[in-house]
């Protein structure tokens, strides 16, 4: 790639700049109080304060924000769109298809599934969200710092991350929630932030070491912008978009997850009713019901198409260049 | 610029290492294929242990065994009755010293001949505890079993008291006591007799196992595939009507069954559950579906006394009669199961000791009654009870909610029963073992011989080997050693039942309903058919001529 | 440059430590394996200890450890429940896990990379609405599903594929297993470069470059993409551990005995050799991605260094 030199965006930083980034991976950077924080701060400050005025002014950001209100209150309080009981069930109309009072049908145990969805989503976007949540949190933090500060924070974190990355989940699930002992939504999303950090962690770590080559940044720290107040004014903003990205598609795969420890025995304690669990029994009878898939997985979409919307509308907030 | 250039270097180099990896495994690939006409393509699963017959306890590695051994006694394919084999006679006078004469001229697949020391040596060798053979116990009725097999300490002897070498041709057995249908077991591949080569090179044997069966292994490439091929030397009246069998392992039965309907195999023996309702359309008709010797039932620890206390027989039997099994078997099996009638396994006929009517009322569903009787017995323990299960395999999930829901729906009272999946079969197995069940378990029998006394002795008898319940009733170990002693079988069967009518009452388990075999098959073959221990009978499959 | 990547090299050191023991450990937390031998009977105890000792399980678990790690650095990587040796395990069970990796690597990466790039430049449009949809149906349907149906109708109805793979596992086999083992990284790999390709299309080094009059095609792929791959390339080097240790749904669909197949019956049989083998192989395959991940972004972004 002879052409590279000339167009990079290398090219078009000085020199001296390359040099100072060298010296930072290796020094983690030294800190410089320094008295031009005063309008550093109120910029900043603006920063955050348009992200949220720019939000509040998307369609999109009202439509997801309702969507997830949506399940919240389906969540706290099922009985609301939905009289029967997700535990009654009736074996002798196992499987059978929609009828008057039914409309999604029955599944193989011969129970409702239009109740058990409505009444799945309780455990199933609770573990979505705090695993999200969870995982996001203590993945951005681990990963930015191994990311900013670079050498040993980076290989004691990083390694760190690649040992909890080879733990197969069937041993961490069954020795983790059999040790722990609960069972409950809590157990169950600590365990999957416990082994879903890791990735996270990388991908934050890898936009920390981007944002922090970029120009602004650069500058910033040129005026004497101090650690804490790069990471969290200047980088953090820019490096947020994929971990959003990462963050909202994983929600639905914890879900998933969750059914995956329940049917070992470690997930939610029987008789839990969750999307997951009725996903993955759908599943086998693919063939003779697709009905039962259908509406547990429908409102996995649902959810998740209601966080991914969410997430694109901060990240276009956060985006700078979009003003 | 010098930096990113070097990171060029080593990245290049990794993946060039990466796909030289690739292609290393890429040879070898026709193994499988070749000549293959006239040999039957045959499902399998990996055995868990190694291919001795005394150290394999589970279908597997039996199916394989039943091949390439033959044992004194060979139970009847389609009446399950024990014949001799390779035993001319067995003779007995006190139902307690036997004297075994083997049939002349008999070869192993290498041609070394079948002696009375292949039968010694292989009995002794599966008793002796540092051998650490998992069937073990099956020689215990033999005499001096106690030195070779202690238990605990090192083993005083190296051989069997019991067994006396007569000559080439002739052995003597002598029991510890009195067992009349003990040469019924020798049908089980435990008592196989091993060739030479066996204790000369045990690696080299292990990696290709030599029998004295209808077929001779050729190849085994250990967790993929076995071929066998009729063995020359085998003179016994199960002669293969195909040129070999091709055993493929399949990590999952639906591979399996997708490949049946695609042409690429031939025997599938173990039809996934999901298929079930469709499988008789997609293989047009190819499928049977008839009893086996497996039964299950939902075991009781009475070692708790939350459960044995007086008046929970009641709540046991209520239980029993809470069970719609009849819906469970049609919706949840398809028809696959059959709702039990007793304790044991229809392919034992009416004469072994099967029977349509002995539990008389006790498993006939009736919610009135079972809500009367668990009432009167003081209800469930703690009004909440869980059926345990291993979630690893077999997809015990689904029968044991339906199982659940049946007596939530009796007992009015949705969160009365659920099931209580545990992560692993060694985890579920170790809590059973060491009885720290506090709560009812699924359980399951699969018949080692086809006698009425496989299905009660260890199950139910004091201190018995598989007695999971912790059931102990003197009258019932009276009646069992009554029945041993029997010289006559219909005497002996008589007592047997007589013993298994107190489990009825006492309910130390749930019989649920009998396994059926299965199997599917491809156009390319005919003559399928299965014997009472649900393998398929391989020697009689015909590949047809295309 | 070569300084860094002997030092990363050198930290496998504690990595491994830390692997093997960490697994061992969880892997004795199951229990005992030994009753599990005797299926649905009650172990004979004679026996049991008989073979607990054989295994050395009738020691500590410390002394245990000691005693695996001095036989690994033998060589010997111990036996599976089986009486196999590990290595010849791994000796068959990589080399198909790491072609169909390659397979499902190679898929997710062009068509991620392809699709994302579609939906980030026309954003709102076409593409990006089928990026999003393939990513809600993905998240939502089951692994063993799209494998099931796959299977079914290319393998079972149109016979346009095999339904399992053959013995040896044939590249050409490989390609439908790989196909659903790729399904939902692509969504990743698709969602991210979108996102990542949407940011930098704004950023003064294109708009410099397409004012420079530079032909479209030019400033895509070389300022656009490249200047957008960091976070892909992250999201797919943490990947090719993923896909090689939780293949067990399509290696268990399609009849590949892999990492992933042996690896879950190590754990049901609770077999400490098997799985604290193979899991430290995989993570030495997760140290090496990792670094080629790092050196990778030397080489898209040249401002980052290494010393």
């Amino acid at each position: 790639m002879p052409e590279t030199t000339e167009t990079t965006p290398a090219a078009t930083t000085p020199a001296t700049t390359a040099a100072d980034t060298a010296a930072t991976a290796t020094a983690a950077g030294p800190v410089t109080p320094a008295g031009t924080a005063t309008p550093e701060r109120e910029k900043a400050r603006s920063l955050w304060s348009d992200a949220w005025h720019d939000l509040s002014r998307k369609p999109m950001f009202y439509v997801s924000g309702l969507l997830i209100l949506f399940l919240v209150v389906i969540a706290i309080w099922p009985g609301a769109i939905a009289s029967g009981n997700p535990l009654a069930c009736d074996l002798s109309k196992s499987q059978m298809g929609p009828t008057s009072g039914h409309p999604f049908g029955f599944d193989t145990q011969g129970c409702d599934v239009y109740t058990r969805t409505v009444y799945g989503a309780r455990a199933s976007v609770s573990v979505g969200i705090f695993s999200t949540v969870g995982v996001a949190v203590l993945g951005s933090l681990l990963g930015g710092l191994a990311g900013f500060f670079g050498g040993w924070w980076d290989a004691v974190l990083s390694r760190i991350s690649d040992i909890f990355f080879g733990i197969p989940i069937l041993l961490g699930g069954v020795v983790f929630l059999s040790v722990v002992k609960g069972g409950t939504v809590t157990t169950v999303s600590a365990f999957m932030i416990l082994l879903g950090w890791p990735q996270i962690a990388r991908i934050a770590r890898g936009a920390v070491i981007t944002a922090k080559q970029q120009d602004y940044v650069q500058a910033a720290k040129a005026l004497g912008a101090s650690n804490t107040r790069m990471l969290l004014r200047h980088i953090a903003p820019n490096a947020l978009a994929p971990i959003i990205v990462v963050a909202t598609i994983a929600l639905g795969t914890y879900i998933s997850l969750e059914a995956t420890l329940s049917f070992l025995g470690v997930g939610l304690k029987p008789p839990a009713v969750s999307w997951g669990i009725d996903i993955s029994q759908a599943s086998d009878q693919i063939r003779n019901a697709p009905h039962m898939l259908l509406w547990p997985a429908g409102a996995l979409s649902i959810t998740v198409l209601a966080f991914i919307m969410l997430g694109d509308a901060v990240r276009d907030a956060l985006d700078p260049k979009l003003r | 610029m010098r930096g990113a250039k070097s990171a060029k270097w080593v990245v290049g180099a990794a993946v060039v290492a990466l796909a030289a990896t690739a292609c290393g495994g890429g040879s070898g690939d026709t193994k499988a294929g070749g000549s293959d006409d006239g040999i039957v393509r045959a499902w399998w699963g990996d055995p868990q242990n190694p291919l001795e017959p005394a150290n394999t306890n589970e279908v597997q590695g039996g199916k394989v065994l039943d091949m390439i051994f033959e044992d004194l006694k060979e139970y009847n394919p389609t009446t399950g009755a024990a014949q001799l084999a390779a035993a001319q006679s067995i003779t007995t006078t006190d139902q307690q010293n036997f004297t075994i004469k083997l049939k002349p001229g008999l070869k192993f697949s290498d041609g070394t001949p079948v002696t009375a020391h292949s039968f010694v040596d292989a009995w002794n060798y599966g008793a002796l505890l540092t051998n650490k053979q998992l069937n073990a116990y099956f020689f215990e009725d033999i005499a001096g079993y106690a030195k070779v097999h202690p238990d605990s300490g090192a083993p005083t002897a190296k051989t069997m008291s019991g067994l006396k070498v007569v000559d080439n041709q002739t052995f003597t057995v002598q029991l510890t006591q009195k067992f009349s249908t003990w040469p019924d077991r020798l049908g089980y591949k435990a008592f196989a007799p091993l060739p030479t080569s066996f204790f000369t090179d045990h690696a080299g044997y292990l990696d290709k196992p030599v029998g004295d069966g209808p077929y001779k292994i050729v190849s085994y490439t250990k967790g993929s595939s076995m071929k066998l091929v009729p063995n020359p030397y085998y003179t016994g009246p199960s002669k293969p009507k195909n040129k070999g069998v091709l055993l493929k392992v399949y990590t999952d039965s639906n591979t399996a069954y997708a490949d049946l309907q695609a042409g690429n195999l031939d025997v599938l023996d173990d039809i996934p559950a999901e298929q079930l309702s469709h499988v008789k359309t997609d293989l047009d008709g190819r499928y049977l579906n008839q009893p086996a010797g497996i039964i299950q039932t939902v075991s009781f620890p009475l070692n708790q006394k939350a459960w044995s206390k007086p008046g929970m027989d009641k709540v046991r039997l209520g239980l029993s009669m809470a069970i719609d099994r009849k819906t469970i078997t049609q919706k949840i099996f398809q028809g696959t199961r059959t709702p039990a009638t007793d304790l044991t396994s229809p392919v034992l006929g009416a004469a072994g000791g099967y029977s349509s009517d002995i539990a008389g009322d006790s498993v006939t569903y009736n919610p009135a009654k079972a809500r009367e009787l668990i009432k009167e017995g003081g209800g469930i323990p703690g009004g909440h009870m869980t059926i345990g299960y291993n979630a690893d395999s077999g997809s015990h999930k689904e029968w044991v909610d339906a199982v659940c829901n049946s007596i939530n729906n009796v007992l009015g009272d949705n969160k009365a029963c659920v099931g209580a999946p545990t992560g692993t079969f060694a985890d579920f197995r170790n809590q059973i073992t060491k009885g720290e069940m506090t709560n009812p378990f699924r359980s399951g029998w699969q018949m080692d011989y086809p006698l009425i006394d496989d299905f009660l002795t260890p199950l139910y008898a004091t201190g018995g080997s598989s007695n999971d319940s912790h059931y102990s009733n003197p009258q019932f170990d009276k009646l069992i050693k009554q029945a041993n002693a029997e010289p006559d079988t219909a005497k002996a069967t008589a007592l047997y039942q007589q013993a298994e009518k107190l489990l009825f009452t006492d309910m130390p388990v749930i019989p649920l309903w009998y396994q059926n075999g299965e199997a599917g098959w491809s156009s390319r073959v005919s003559h399928v058919t299965e014997n009472a221990f649900s393998y398929p009978v391989y020697t009689d499959i015909t590949v047809n001529n295309s | 440059m070569g300084r860094y990547v002997i030092r990363r090299l050198l930290q496998m050191v504690p990595v491994f430590i830390g692997t093997t023991f960490l697994i061992f450990v969880m892997v004795y937390a199951l229990g005992d394996p030994v009753a599990a031998m005797f299926g649905d009977r009650a172990p004979d105890p004679a026996t049991a200890a008989q073979i607990r000792h054989a295994m050395y399980l009738d020691h500590s678990l410390p002394a245990q450890y000691v005693h695996y790690m001095k036989q690994i650095f033998t060589g010997n990587f111990g036996t599976a429940a089986t009486g196999q040796p590990v290595t010849e395990l791994m000796g068959s069970a990589f080399p198909v896990t790491i072609r169909l990796t390659l397979v499902a690597f190679a898929i997710e990466a062009v068509a991620g990379i392809g699709l994302g790039l579609l939906a980030g430049m026309r954003r709102g449009r076409f593409a990006d609405t089928g990026v999003l949809a393939f990513t809600l149906l993905v998240v939502a349907v089951p692994t063993f599903v799209t494998g099931y149906v796959l299977q079914y109708f290319l393998g079972v109805k149109w016979h346009v594929a095999n339904p399992a793979v053959a013995e040896g596992a044939p590249i050409g086999d490989l390609i439908l297993p790989g196909l659903v083992l790729a399904a939902v990284s692509l969504a990743y790999v698709a969602r991210l470069t979108r996102t990542s390709v949407a940011e930098n299309a704004r950023a003064d080094y294109v708009r410099t470059a397409v004012a420079k009059g530079l032909p479209k095609r030019r400033v895509v792929t070389v300022h656009l993409l490249r200047n957008s791959l960091i976070p892909v390339v992250t999201f797919l080097g943490t990947d090719i551990g993923g896909l090689m240790a939780g293949a067990v749904v399509t290696e268990r669909i399609f009849n590949i005995h892999g990492v992933g197949y042996q690896l879950y019956q190590g754990i049901l049989r609770q077999n400490p050799p098997t799985v604290v083998g193979f899991v430290t192989i995989l993570v030495i395959i997760f140290l090496a991605a990792n670094l080629l991940v790092d050196l990778l972004y030397a080489v898209l972004d040249p401002r980052i260094r290494y010393a």
